[in-house]
């Protein structure tokens, strides 16, 4: 027992240490300002590896980047005397408001489905939905629609063979987020892979949040409602009054 | 030139959105009205969250009736007295309407609900306006025979209690049917983001029997305070006032108003209400096929739990 202990002790290190990754990122983290309209990421890095590189099997690069979950509710139109009215409704318990998977190749070559579901890597598995109510029977197109409709807005994107590898050494990717993010912090993950299992992983992430005027006015709406909504008044009173001002100004003169 | 409004969270052109306003401003100054009922159904078509677009909206219509409120003070044309009742009818309309909002938001049908309110009310603006001015136009290539002079009469406004004195309007009249007209108006402007002028002016003219000249002066000021305790409502429970938004929407709005008075001197009254009417059905038209065809997608997202 203590032998195999001390074995697998000896073997630890250099089984972590086999192929390991080194990351960098074009930006850390992304700031929402008045003229944000989307920003492009560059994920890079290299493997590092104290032994030769194995050539037994290809390398893959499986990068993903997930932004905060949170529980969403789907409703589903229905036509009830001539318009469509929202009907039924599934609470989708967590998804994440952006999500993004980039591979070297078709994922379900570079990832085994056991890896997948155990690191939640496909948008699929990524989002968690624990039951519908009772009357509906078809939850499962409610967590489809999830992703149809958050891919068509950019949010969801599957980048199959979008991440150049060089020389089973160097990686990367860029990927485009769309203007409407949720703040937050942006888990990214990347995972090394031969034969579909995992070998290697690392894990980082980017922050998102507002900034300057579009933070100040976000964080007072939320904290001081009451006096957000007096200086909405008169930040517009005083707006429409210089305007006409002007303009009576301009006429005049 | 893209911009990121805080709390809306869309990224929108700012040169589409001080077009929107300036496009929306002039048809007001041209036709006298507050341009709300135009201006909120525009913006669901660019992509603005109903709920934002709504108490957005409520914002703007009290900035862009107050210069206009002023300048009728000036020329004592605001029935203080009535405009209070009016105001008073108006807040609790208002106060109403916002729990309606709310109620129906957390059951995900609000977007349904606005959308069915500007279809019943344009629908029925625009067919009476439509049908009103195609008759006057008519009527003025017809024979030029006077029409005969209108008597007021006296009808069951005339017949309630708690009368009161309307010193500036020379009334004296139950102070039930102004309130009643004052909550309607409150509750539609909390839930369509509009002045409601288009519903009050014709009130007091045909139900209130007020004199014409401090109808729409009477109408801003309290247009101005319910819109404002909207914008309230909505700032302080669902946190959709934008006010980068309303400024931008503003700055054209206002620029627009003073050009489209200028086209609307130059224009028969007529022919301005057809063409407005014409618009109102136009909106309304669009907005009722989105209800009534199937959408290309059923399903919709939304965030849990309220807030």
């Amino acid at each position: 027992m203590f032998r195999i202990f001390l074995t697998l002790l000896f073997l630890l290190p250099t089984f972590a240490t086999a192929e390991e990754v080194v990351l960098g990122l074009s930006k850390d983290n992304v700031a929402i300002t008045t003229s944000f309209d989307g920003s492009e990421i560059l994920i890079f890095g290299a493997v590092k590896r104290e032994a030769p590189i194995d050539q037994s099997s290809p390398l893959e690069v499986v990068i993903t980047v997930a932004g905060p979950s949170e529980p969403v509710v789907v409703r589903r139109k229905e036509n009830v005397f001539g318009i469509w009215v929202n009907t039924d409704a599934v609470e989708v318990d967590a998804a994440p408001s952006f999500y993004a998977v980039a591979t070297t190749g078709p994922i379900d070559q570079v990832l085994s489905n056991t890896e997948d579901l155990r690191q939640k890597i496909t948008i699929d598995n990524a989002i968690r939905s624990v039951g519908a109510p009772a009357n509906i029977t078809d939850a499962d197109s409610f967590t489809d629609a999830v992703i149809r409709i958050k891919q068509s807005q950019g949010l969801y994107q599957t980048l199959e063979g979008q991440v150049a590898l060089d020389q089973q050494t160097l990686f990367r990717t860029s990927i485009d987020m769309p203007a409407d993010l949720t703040e937050g912090d942006y888990a990214t993950r990347i995972f090394l892979t031969r034969e579909g299992q995992i070998v290697g992983d690392y894990e980082t992430s980017i922050a998102v949040q507002k900034v300057g005027l579009e933070r100040f006015l976000f964080n007072m709406s939320r904290e001081q409602p009451v006096w957000y909504g007096l200086m909405s008044l008169a930040i517009a009173i005083a707006a429409g009054w210089g305007a006409s001002a002007v303009f009576r100004i301009f006429r005049a003169g | 030139m893209q911009i990121y409004l805080p709390i809306a969270e869309v990224s929108v052109n700012a040169f589409l959105l001080l077009g929107l306003g300036g496009m929306v401003g002039i048809l007001s100054g041209m036709f006298g009205v507050g341009g709300g009922f135009l201006m909120t159904p525009l913006l669901f078509f660019i992509g603005i969250p109903p709920a934002v677009a709504v108490a957005t909206e409520a914002n703007q219509i009290v900035a862009s009736s107050f210069s206009g409120v002023l300048a009728h003070f000036r020329r004592k044309t605001v029935d203080l007295k009535m405009g209070t009742v009016l105001l008073v009818g108006g807040l609790t309309g208002a106060a109403l309407g916002v729990v309606v909002f709310n109620y129906l938001k957390s059951l995900g049908q609000v977007d349904l609900l606005v959308k069915l309110c500007y279809v019943v009310f344009l629908g029925i603006i625009g067919s009476l306006m439509f049908v009103e001015s195609v008759n006057a136009i008519r009527k003025a290539r017809g024979a030029t025979a006077g029409a005969a002079p209108k008597r007021r009469q006296r009808t069951w406004v005339h017949a309630m209690p708690m009368k009161m004195r309307f010193r500036t309007s020379g009334l004296y009249i139950s102070v039930i049917p102004p309130l009643i007209v004052g909550v309607v108006v409150g509750i539609l402007s909390a839930i369509m983001g509009v002045g409601g002028g288009f519903i009050m002016v014709p009130a007091m003219i045909y139900l209130l029997g007020m004199p014409t000249k401090v109808v729409v002066g009477t109408s801003l000021f309290q247009i101005i305070f319910v819109t404002g305790f909207t914008t309230m409502l909505h700032a302080t429970t669902n946190y959709t006032v934008d006010v980068v938004l309303a400024v931008l929407l503003l700055v054209g709005g206002v620029i627009g108003a003073q050009i489209g008075t200028r086209i609307g001197v130059k224009m028969k009254a007529e022919q301005l209400r057809v063409l407005l009417a014409l618009m109102v059905l136009v909106v309304c038209g669009k907005l009722a096929l989105d209800l009534l065809l199937q959408p290309s997608e059923l399903y919709s997202l939304g965030a849990a739990g309220g807030h």
